[in-house]
């Protein structure tokens, strides 16, 4: 079935994945900035970074008929030192109005430090200034609940519209302060940490289908670029119907990230995807 | 018992995921049976074996919510930003708790 993958690290991924991805029914990608691994020593390296994500990743992605879209940000994980983070931060607005880009992500915390929390109130702040989407990146395992309590204190008091604010990685001790609180919620399907495919259905059997996408989250580490068609999987052997697989991995991720109207995959024009 | 609303039966669910969760409870027991076949220092007292073992009781009460209340077992409750990020990582387990 024909599906988005809203949260996928391209750049760490070969091209073979692209086909392979294209081949299980891959049709969109949305790709947040993030962290290499390594943190980078210059500005100047994130300015190449934003133009991977700008230029290249799209070029690639079509050889697949995929659409690629993206998010810029300094992820939290480089945001320790505001000094280094603000130039990274200066830099997005040039690359706000290119064609693929369709907001500010993925920010967030990853240690709930100060400095965070501060760079991470300055890029909400790029998002509203822009009006731009906004995608968060919620802490890893035992830092995830704290810092999911403080990430949603940190955009209520921004004022900002909980409709165009996606809250990504939650999991069962977080994910129902997100919904009730407005916003979007995503899950990610990783083998060792966050969501397996199995506790995703769980979690969408608990919670609703509502305001949920789930993602592969693909990158260098280990991950699974074809994990969201592998929890679809799940879902049917469960004895769901292939509503809900749409629903959650076509008919959400289309409605949350159409507020920006740079999102417009040509595999979702009328008549690509009837049979 | 919680509203239905996974479509199996439970014999179904059963035959579906019994022998992957064997294969899991088998290789928790191995990791604790490894641990009594390493060297000093010994990874008991390890704040996330002590972890660990205070989250597989949570399996057995009959409560339900095992899922969330395990993650919240394992989670950091303070409210306040740490003062300074040093490394990255972390470590499944919060190191601050008396578990």
């Amino acid at each position: 079935m024909p599906y988005i993958d809203p949260h996928i690290h391209m750049v760490s991924r070969t091209t073979d994945d692209y086909a392979r991805m294209a081949e299980a029914g891959c049709i969109a990608v949305t790709e947040p900035a993030f962290w290499a691994g390594f943190d980078r020593s210059s500005p100047a390296g994130f300015a190449d970074y934003f133009r991977q994500l700008t230029e290249t990743e799209p070029h690639r992605a079509a050889r697949y008929g995929i659409a690629h879209y993206c998010w810029l940000c300094i992820n939290p994980k480089e945001a320790e030192d505001p000094g280094f983070a603000r130039e990274v931060m200066a830099l997005i607005p040039e690359f706000l109005d290119r064609p693929n880009v369709l907001g500010i992500g993925e920010i967030g915390l990853n240690k709930n430090s100060r400095n965070e929390l501060v760079i991470l109130e300055e890029q909400i702040e790029i998002a509203r200034r822009h009006d731009r989407l906004i995608l968060v990146h919620t802490p890893h395992l035992e830092d995830k609940l704290k810092g999911t309590r403080l990430i949603l204190a940190a955009l209520r008091n921004a004022a900002v519209d909980p409709g165009r604010v996606l809250i990504d990685h939650v999991e069962e001790h977080t994910i129902k302060t997100v919904l009730d609180a407005g916003f979007w919620a995503g899950m990610t399907l990783y083998p060792d940490s966050k969501c397996t495919p199995q506790r995703a259905v769980d979690v969408i059997e608990c919670y609703g289908r509502e305001r949920i996408w789930i993602n592969s989250a693909g990158d260098w580490g280990p991950s699974d670029p074809l994990a969201v068609p592998k929890c679809h999987v799940e879902m049917r052997r469960r004895g769901h119907g292939p509503d809900l697989a749409t629903q959650i991995s076509l008919t959400n991720p289309l409605t949350f990230l159409s507020q920006c109207p740079n999102f417009r995959p040509a595999a979702l024009e009328p008549g690509w995807l009837s049979p | 018992m919680a509203e239905p609303t996974c479509p199996l039966t439970g014999l179904q669910a059963v035959d579906l995921y019994f022998m992957e969760q064997r294969a899991k409870l088998l290789d928790i027991a191995a990791f604790l049976d490894r641990l009594d076949r390493v060297g000093p220092p010994s990874g008991r007292s390890d704040v996330r074996v002590r972890a660990l073992e205070r989250a597989i009781p949570l399996l057995l009460d009959g409560v339900g919510s095992r899922t969330r209340r395990i993650l919240e077992l394992l989670s950091d409750h303070t409210s306040e930003p740490i003062p300074a990020a040093h490394g990255q990582g972390a470590l499944g387990a919060d190191p601050a708790t008396d578990y």
